[in-house]
């Protein structure tokens, strides 16, 4: 990305000001070495995002960021109904509520190694992934329906968890506001038999060494000790959020010019937040979120029921679970005065600090944690919400490594044998049904997860608590 | 001449360069190839169409306001049957009158061991979506997110 147009405000922060149809400025974080490595194209993408009607304060990039569709992944934009603002379909992604959830162990790395082998082999047979995949839970119409209406309540109600893990997911597991009667026939159809799957792409279930602890406070809070063991799963709500992301995002860009909404990118398909169009997506988009929320429950059941087989009375308690494709109402202080807002985050992580409004109770006192997932080769981070108010970007952080190049890029430097083999001899397991998947994803296809895990410490919006460091992984 | 006719008539495929997806892009002598060829490389991007075989037929209709948006609504119904039947298409048939389209998938189920899937398309994006006349030949693309 080409600097020269940009503000330094710190290190870690740079500006856009507002020009040719921009309502705000635009806000960039990441050191001037994440930034140059950034395409073009996430200028001129957050660039348009900021020209959307009714969005407040400043459009945002996180250190991740990249180029996306429509908004950047690592976008984040609030909207005020009150001034005409927008739900943007292409704001939230197709994926919505992709997110991470991270359970503890209590083992010890020496515990794991011991049988780190067999236990990939057997999470590899027990957790759907990759293309084709079926998961072992067929769902008929009532069942998703309730599914749709209580999330990750619904899976422990079903047997898929314990009534602890609620109260350590965001909005305790169940999104208020969805409307399953909003979401069509073709997108229960494509979920039917994808309940617990992990999917393909970047989706992961990693487990994880934790090496290396910065804040001894919020790791004893958090649970996290030094040498022990978690286990990550990234994924979110499958077909269903596909398929309303699809229908949505066509119906959003046929009705954009009766609204009066110019578009500067189509993929930035909007309505109102006012409009029964507006009003019918967040309820569909709340109900996929229910959706990924009992994914995510149901595989961590059966890692649970695999970590049983080795280690009889591991509980692997969850410690948080948080998604990275979603738009929320919140509220807000901007200039001084509170607001209620719709903040998009697009491959952007809440990050509540401490005393928050609509923090979970285990958190109050801390801020929520914020996951960083890396790249099978690469260490994933867990941050914590800022304590400074009012937060940055709407209280949002990264949510990953950031890709770095195209996947036709990586299928051109590396094989997926050679990237699975340079990964065993550094003692990671990864298991995928398909290498030229794994080439895909090779760890140099994406950013320095920790460069840009230090910039989003340095520029406050998160803080840095501990770095995992993979041992297994299961890709889709 | 056979040849010269054959190659005339086949749809290409291939891929363009994008962030973090993949962009799939179709040309051929008419636009209904074109959109042959985009099929074809959304197929591309989850496994080698070699590897398919083209056993079962599955019909597909659809009609947009405009191309771009026919285009659109081909891919996502070709995804809709990937994902629902657990299948990959390796030929394709379309006719299109005027803003109408009538298409044939020739596909099979997924097998993993053969087919060694590498990512599953979530859905086709308005980002790069063109449908045009360039340089001779009728192109068709579009982002898809995977």
């Amino acid at each position: 990305m080409e600097l020269s147009r940009l503000e330094r405000l710190t290190n870690e922060k740079w500006r856009l000001k507002a020009e040719r149809g921009m309502r705000v400025p635009a806000i960039l974080f990441g050191d001037g070495e994440l930034l140059r490595a950034m395409d073009d194209k996430v200028l001129e993408q957050i660039g348009n995002v900021a020209r959307l009607p009714g969005i407040v304060g400043a459009a945002y990039t996180m250190p991740d960021a990249h180029w996306g569709y429509g908004f950047p992944i690592g976008g984040v934009a609030a909207f005020d109904p009150g001034e005409g603002g927008v739900v943007s379909a292409g704001g939230v992604g197709f994926d919505i509520a992709c997110g991470v959830r991270t359970l503890l162990t209590g083992l010890k790395r020496s515990e794991i190694e011991s049988c780190k082998e067999a236990l990939a082999e057997r999470l590899f047979e027990t957790i759907p992934a990759g293309v084709g995949s079926r998961g072992r839970i067929l769902l008929d119409e009532a069942e998703m329906e309730r599914m749709l209406a209580s999330g990750a309540r619904w899976a422990v109600e079903r047997g898929w968890g314990e009534p602890e893990d609620l109260e350590r997911i965001e909005e305790e597991g169940v999104m208020k506001g969805a409307r399953p009667q909003e979401i069509s026939e073709r997108a229960r159809r494509r979920q039917e038999a994808e309940m617990g799957t992990l999917g393909s792409g970047n989706h992961y279930l990693e487990v994880q060494e934790i090496a290396a602890l910065f804040d001894e406070a919020a790791a004893r809070a958090f649970g996290l000790v030094r040498g022990e063991v978690v286990v990550s799963i990234h994924c979110g709500s499958r077909g269903l959020g596909h398929q309303i992301g699809t229908e949505f995002l066509r119906e959003m860009a046929l009705a954009a010019p009766a609204f009066g909404i110019r578009l500067p990118d189509l993929e930035l398909a909007s309505a109102p937040l006012s409009s029964l169009l507006g009003e019918r997506y967040l309820g569909a988009m709340r109900a996929a979120i229910n959706c990924a929320f009992a994914n995510r429950q149901i595989l961590s059941h059966l890692t649970r029921s695999v970590f049983a087989e080795f280690f009889p009375g591991a509980r692997l308690p969850l410690l948080f679970d948080v998604s990275h494709n979603t738009c929320k109402e919140e509220e807000h202080e901007v200039e001084g005065e509170k607001r209620r807002l719709f903040v998009h985050r697009k491959g952007a992580t809440r990050a509540f600090g401490a005393g928050q409004e609509g923090l979970p109770a285990p958190f109050a006192a801390t801020g929520q944690p914020v996951f960083i997932g890396g790249s099978m080769g690469s260490p994933s981070a867990i941050m914590v919400g800022p304590q400074a108010r009012p937060e940055e970007a709407f209280a949002s952080s990264c949510h990953g490594a950031g890709r770095a190049m195209s996947r036709h890029q990586a299928l051109r430097r590396w094989r997926g044998s050679e990237v699975v083999a340079e990964l065993r001899a550094r003692g990671i397991i990864v298991k995928s049904p398909s290498l030229r998947g794994v080439a895909e994803e090779a760890p140099g296809a994406y950013k320095d997860s920790l460069a840009v895990v230090n910039a989003a410490h340095l520029a406050g919006l998160s803080r840095k608590v501990a770095t995992l460091e993979p041992l297994l992984c299961i890709k889709g | 001449m056979e040849g010269k006719a054959a190659a005339k008539s086949a749809p290409r495929a291939e891929h363009f360069s994008h962030g973090a997806d993949i962009g799939v892009r179709g040309r051929g002598a008419t636009l209904a190839l074109a959109f042959e060829g985009a099929a074809l490389a959304l197929t591309m991007a989850v496994a080698d169409p070699l590897s398919v075989r083209p056993e079962t037929v599955v019909e597909i209709r659809c009609e947009a306001p405009d191309l771009r948006l026919l285009l659109l609504d081909w891919l996502n119904a070709l995804i809709y049957e990937m994902a629902v039947r657990r299948f990959l298409f390796s030929r394709f048939a379309v006719v299109i009158e005027g803003l109408r389209l009538c298409g044939r998938a020739w596909g099979e189920s997924v097998d993993r061991a053969r087919h060694a899937p590498a990512v599953e398309p979530k859905g086709a994006t308005l980002t790069g979506l063109e449908v045009g006349f360039r340089d001779g030949l009728w192109v068709a693309e579009c982002v898809v997110d995977v």
